[in-house]
């Protein structure tokens, strides 16, 4: 079976060669949607307002994401396994500083460096084992907990990834509580396959925090896909002179009580219940 | 490089290397860059500086920039104070050279302003 995942392909400090480092500054599809994803993990990093924080991007890649961090003000280091594609983004001429590093080795920062991390499809590589010595579940843990050695407390971090497997998710997951983070999954849109983007909120120690929700698609307009809660019953006019069944006057009022119900009733026209022609 | 990376930069993901930091830097070409001065960046992430890692760091690279022996209080509100340390966390960029790990003396080369932090399996706890 063939697969197009491209951690199934070579190790990222492989795969992530120069052709496909400078697809990561040419391809205006792939630039579209990592804008778009960092634009939703940082805003799921609730960094306060108007202030500018230090922010880590954990594979930072051409520096995509970072760009959308330096247009909101904040300063950012950028760490990434492929030379290639911190070349590309030094050509970028990126603002953050950049770091050549294997995350599963840890992260060689000071405790209580950081205000908060993103990182925008990283986290997948980790779940795989590209050398003899590599185990997965230990550069897991080994990743999160000096990861959350290095943020503040009370940070957060934010990582979209693409899990191949619920499995997957579980040993994330996992090895994230058991370094001591808080949190959990945020799924956008989760009713469509293609538009679904999976969001790991982790909270560092601090207070208590509310999982943020995920976006359906439908912010604004909820009140449609529920019944209507009505406390007293529907009393009906005129119970004496009932509407004779089957009549136009019947119909709508047995679609006003469905509609009230909640259920799926199509709307009235003027076909409502209209006669239809005597055939012969 | 930054200095400001530099004094969050640790070795510590070294086998058997307790604090890694800070790195002492060898230093074969710095530039000097401009960057826009933001004064409330400055004062935010002055406590977390180490400041006698800054010191040391800006010795090693020999450049001629005088920092008080001390960090007082007093300091940290001080306009001509804070412009200094913009300048030098944010405007010295080390583009060649190495990081050396004052445990294991393990060097980490600097190769176009990035340095290289990778390791060996035999280096990793």
């Amino acid at each position: 079976m063939g697969s197009k995942r491209p951690e199934h392909q070579a190790p990222p400090e492989v795969y992530y060669n120069e052709d496909e480092a400078r697809k990561y500054s040419q391809n205006t599809h792939i630039i579209d949607i990592q804008t778009r994803l960092s634009e939703r993990a940082i805003e799921l990093l609730n960094l306060p307002d108007e202030e500018p924080c230090m922010i880590l991007d954990i594979g930072c890649g051409s520096g995509l994401s970072g760009e959308v961090l330096t247009d909101l003000g904040h300063s950012w280091i950028g760490l990434d396994i492929s030379p290639a594609m911190l070349d590309v983004a030094q050509e970028r001429e990126v603002e953050g500083d950049l770091v050549n590093g294997d995350i599963g080795y840890g992260m060689p920062f000071r405790a209580g460096s950081f205000d908060g991390a993103i990182s925008i499809s990283a986290l997948q590589w980790l779940c795989n084992a590209d050398k003899n010595f590599h185990n997965p579940v230990k550069r897991l843990y080994k990743f999160f907990s000096t990861l959350y050695a290095c943020l503040n407390r009370g940070a957060r971090a934010v990582f979209q990834f693409y899990p191949e497997t619920s499995h997957q998710v579980d040993m994330i997951t996992q090895q994230a509580m058991k370094a001591g983070f808080t949190g959990g999954l945020v799924i956008d849109y989760p009713n469509s396959t293609k538009a679904k983007k999976m969001f790991l909120c982790l909270f560092s120690g601090g207070s208590v925090q509310q999982l943020p929700k995920g976006l359906t698609g439908e912010e604004g307009n909820e009140e449609q896909s529920h019944a209507r809660f009505d406390k007293a019953r529907q009393r009906y006019k005129d119970l004496k002179g009932k509407s004779l069944k089957k009549s136009r006057t019947w119909i709508l009022e047995k679609k006003e009580r469905w509609r009230n119900q909640g259920r799926d009733v199509r709307p009235n026209s003027r076909y409502t219940g209209r006669k239809r022609p005597q055939p012969f | 490089m930054k200095l400001i990376t530099h004094n969050m930069l640790t070795s510590n993901i070294i086998k058997g290397v307790k604090n890694g930091f800070p790195l002492k830097i060898n230093a074969v070409k710095v530039e000097n860059i401009t960057v826009d001065y933001n004064r409330d960046f400055i004062t935010r992430m002055l406590p977390r500086i180490e400041y006698n890692a800054l010191r040391s760091a800006v010795s090693d690279i020999g450049i001629n920039e005088s920092l008080p022996e001390v960090l007082s209080e007093s300091l940290q509100e001080d306009d001509e104070f804070l412009k200094k340390m913009h300048k030098v966390l944010l405007e010295i960029e080390i583009e060649e050279g190495e990081l050396i790990c004052p445990e294991t003396g393990r060097k980490f080369p600097i190769r176009k302003g990035i340095p290289n932090m990778l390791l060996s399996e035999s280096e990793v706890s």
